[in-house]
């Protein structure tokens, strides 16, 4: 009986290492495919900037949005932030969604490095959060003008992800617009 | 040609590591002493073609060779020489490299340093230290080979080594934590050595204990650089992010901790065998696990290298080789008779006890908060993600509650210990603590935080357990108290030096969480803005030429009551490969209070925003944490490890007696 207890961390480890098998052929940045081509999900959340005033999914019709997920405690949002300044000065709609995070922070945050956002929505809870599958800041989701998500990027976006992932499809949008 | 060099001494070495895996091992069973004793000679050999193999890379950087594909990801002909030779880490290959170079440092070290050892134990340490050199060899030769060529299309100009890693600290960084970090295989080497002799007697404990210390020095001293580094350099003033790959060096150095308290019961008294050796194998599956988390991309973070899925698999398979190798040969051969050697509810041993439990309490939830993420994937339950709530929510009662018992436990004395050795011993520090206690809420007056004033407390009463313990068992020798306090063994000053430090960092931690004040502001040229009591007067931005950067430096005139105190630079850099931009902060230090201000975004005509700082006691974090690696390598150092009498017949006799 002894002996078997001495098996214990044997199996502990075991199944662990199949959790980590598996965790090989899951990729944290992929999209769930469930959200690839599906509507955004629905959302009735007040803005950093003015916290009464309610925003919906229908404000992200009509046009196409980059919705970025960030937060204060997120290191690399800090190091992505240029670039998205330097996105919303080519005239990118980049709507943010503040991730379980501080508003007076986030307030401060914003006036410190200069805001992106379109505007951003305070997902104090994280329940947006959870309906997107948000693993983790920064994310970013391109939404097209029916709302529809058609890319998701999990991490930082930067100049070689934006023209590899982000410009190809929003070109396409545009080409079926026409 | 010289990649090539670099290329072909690598495969020499693993060559030289299965033999050293296999011969001596062998040796050790076919009772051959000459197979046996060839273990020392293939470790000195794989030791030297690792080195020279690594002087290959490191030429290859300093000659800015771009048909290397790793060089070009990244150095850069106009980066400081110094920065080159660390770039030669700055990515994923050349850092494992710099891995191997360690393991086989550390090999070598085992086989100069273990004359006192019986030859059986030696050739089975070096060889199991060999078997681990084949797998991580083998997995850089097939999946990660630094000495890649570009070639026809080799680029003219390398693609830069990352600005954020463009900075003193990371010279030191990842080789001190890297020491640390593979160190944790020697213990692991001797554990496995142990099981395969059925040895596991005070002798081993005490043949791996300095081996142990020694790693868990270094990961101190490496995880507490970093932590300074992440402080300064990422400009935001935290010194801790909870990260994945923050937490996959934390959890082996918990489980290090618990490991170098049990190894001390294991030598003196006999007890605590099989979790000893659990803890040792544990140490370094978690070392290598971070490994797998930060190599294979199963998890996101901040330190992520560019990840492979085949890299994975194959760290995986080699995890499951070694991990579930060793806990199965443990399975099957820890003693389960259980000890003999009884002790008492108030004992050393019992507190000891409660230390190992608490820390693999911490490292479990350390470990689950940083797999939940992948667990819950796994399950189909969505992604969720786990922050700095969950861990300082685990963390923050369990090392205040460590503290608290750290301090009853240097009351006690091995196998039992009478009642009033409490009082006469923890009297004063009691006192003490609550004093400091006091003393810290009423100085912050209305801005009281109990949480502060618990910290501050808690550290003083390690502190004063410390100084107490120091003084009482002085004035217990004969002859003059104070010659006493210099004369007393290099094993008790290792151990005070660390528990005072325990003490620092949690006076540091504690209070500069509390207490640190901050504010972000838009300041013109001229304008004065006060903090916690100190003006920071903005002069203007004065325009500075790096080696390879441009930057905009504020000029920030600081006094206090008008009494001028420094001026801080901080700095906007602008990096001319890349066009990456930099915040680089400007922080006076000294050991009340940090003065940190980094500089935001130009706000046009003029002005700045400027984010300011004051963080009180906040060198006290890595401060204490100096004092325990320091603790660490005094007791490594210490000489009767390495005395060749037969030192080790007493504490075996000793616990043969107490059976």
């Amino acid at each position: 009986m002894s002996r078997l207890k001495l098996f214990l961390p044997l199996f502990i480890f075991a199944a662990l290492a199949a959790l980590f098998w598996k965790g090989l052929s899951l990729d944290p940045r992929a999209m769930p495919s469930a959200l690839l081509d599906k509507e955004f999900p629905a959302f009735e959340l007040g803005v950093l900037k003015s916290p009464n005033t309610i925003h919906s999914r229908d404000d992200l019709l009509g046009k196409i949005s980059v919705v970025n997920v960030w937060a204060t405690w997120c290191i690399v949002c800090r190091v992505e932030h240029p670039y998205l300044l330097k996105l919303a000065e080519q005239g990118v709609n980049i709507v943010g969604v503040n991730y379980k995070d501080n508003p007076e922070e986030a307030r401060a945050w914003l006036k410190e490095l200069k805001d992106p956002y379109t505007y951003s929505l305070m997902d104090r809870d994280g329940r947006l959060g959870l309906d997107l599958g948000v693993f983790g800041a920064p994310e970013s989701y391109l939404v097209d003008t029916k709302g529809v998500i058609r890319h998701k990027h999990v991490g930082m976006v930067d100049d070689k992800v934006w023209v590899r992932d982000f410009q190809p499809i929003i070109d396409e949008i545009k080409a079926a617009a026409l | 040609m010289i990649a090539e060099l670099g290329h072909i001494t690598l495969i020499i070495a693993l060559a030289l590591s299965v033999l050293l895996a296999v011969i001596p091992m062998w040796g050790s069973y076919s009772n051959n002493a000459l197979w046996m004793s060839s273990s020392r000679s293939l470790a000195t050999g794989m030791f030297v073609f690792v080195a020279i193999s690594y002087g290959c890379l490191t030429i290859n950087f300093m000659e800015s060779d771009f048909t290397v594909a790793y060089v070009a990801a990244t150095s850069n002909s106009i980066l400081p020489w110094y920065y080159k030779l660390s770039a030669v880490w700055g990515g994923h290959e050349g850092s494992f490299l710099l891995w191997m170079l360690m393991l086989a440092g550390w090999t070598f070290t085992v086989a100069c340093l273990s004359r006192s050892l019986p030859e059986i134990i030696v050739a089975r340490v070096l060889a199991v230290l060999g078997f681990l050199s084949i797998g991580f060899l083998l997995f850089m030769l097939l999946t990660s080979n630094p000495f890649d060529r570009l070639l026809p299309d080799t680029p003219s100009e390398g693609r830069d080594l990352n600005p954020l890693l463009q900075d003193p600290a990371f010279i030191f960084h990842p080789p001190i934590l890297y020491m640390g970090y593979v160190g944790l295989s020697v213990a692991f080497a001797f554990a496995v050595a142990a099981l395969l002799s059925g040895r596991l007697d005070s002798a081993w404990a005490r043949w791996s204990r300095p081996w142990a210390t020694a790693a868990w020095a270094f990961l101190s001293l490496g995880i507490a650089l970093g932590s300074w580094w992440a402080y300064y350099e990422l400009g935001w003033g935290g010194w801790w992010f909870w990260d994945p790959v923050e937490n996959a060096v934390f959890m082996p150095w918990l489980v290090a901790t618990a490991l170098i308290h049990s190894l001390a019961v294991t030598e003196k008294r006999g007890v605590f065998k099989s979790w000893t050796i659990l803890l040792a194998i544990f140490s370094f599956s978690l070392s290598l696990l971070g490994t797998f988390l930060v190599r294979s991309g199963v998890i996101t973070s901040v330190h992520a290298f560019a990840t492979d899925p085949e890299r994975g698999v194959f760290i995986l398979a080699f995890l499951g080789l070694v991990v579930g190798g060793s806990l199965l040969l443990y399975a099957i051969k820890a003693p389960t008779i259980r000890a003999t050697a009884t002790f008492s509810w108030v004992s050393r041993e019992l507190f000891l006890l409660l230390n190992n439990i608490l820390l693999a309490v911490l490292m479990l939830t350390v470990l689950l908060g940083t797999l939940y993420p992948l667990i819950a994937d796994a399950m189909g339950l969505g992604r969720i993600s786990v922050g700095p709530p969950f861990f300082n929510l685990f963390f923050v009662p369990i090392i205040l509650t460590l503290s608290l018992l750290l301090g009853l436990g240097a009351a006690t004395q091995w196998k039992s210990t009478r009642g009033e050795r409490f009082s006469n011993l923890l009297l004063i520090p009691a006192v003490v603590s609550v004093v400091m206690g006091i003393v810290v809420a009423s100085l912050y007056g209305e801005n009281f935080a109990w949480k502060g004033a618990l910290c501050a407390a808690l550290g003083a009463w390690v502190m004063s357990v410390t100084f107490t313990d120091w003084w009482k068992k002085a004035k217990a020798k004969r002859g003059s108290t104070i010659a006493q306090l210099f004369n007393m063994t290099p094993s008790f000053y290792s151990m005070a030096l660390a528990h005072f430090g325990l003490g620092v960092a949690i006076i540091g931690g504690g209070l500069s969480s509390v207490y640190s004040v901050q504010k972000d502001v838009r300041m013109e040229p001229g304008e004065t803005v006060s903090v916690a009591q100190y003006d920071f007067k903005f002069e203007g931005m004065l325009a500075v030429d790096g080696a390879n950067y441009r930057a905009d430096r504020g000029q920030i005139h600081v006094s206090k009551d008008g009494e001028f105190i420094t001026i801080l630079g901080p700095e906007k850099r602008h990096y001319l490969s890349g066009g990456n931009m930099m915040t680089e902060a400007a922080i006076d230090s000294n050991l009340a209070r940090d003065l940190y201000v980094a500089m935001g975004e130009h706000l046009g005509e003029g002005a700045w925003g400027v984010r300011i700082y004051v963080k009180p006691f906040v060198m006290w974090i890595w401060l204490g944490v100096l004092f325990m690696g320091l603790g660490g390598f005094v007791a490594a150092a210490d000489k009767r490890y390495r005395s060749k009498t037969k030192r080790s017949n007493a504490p075996q006799a000793s616990a043969i007696s107490a059976a």
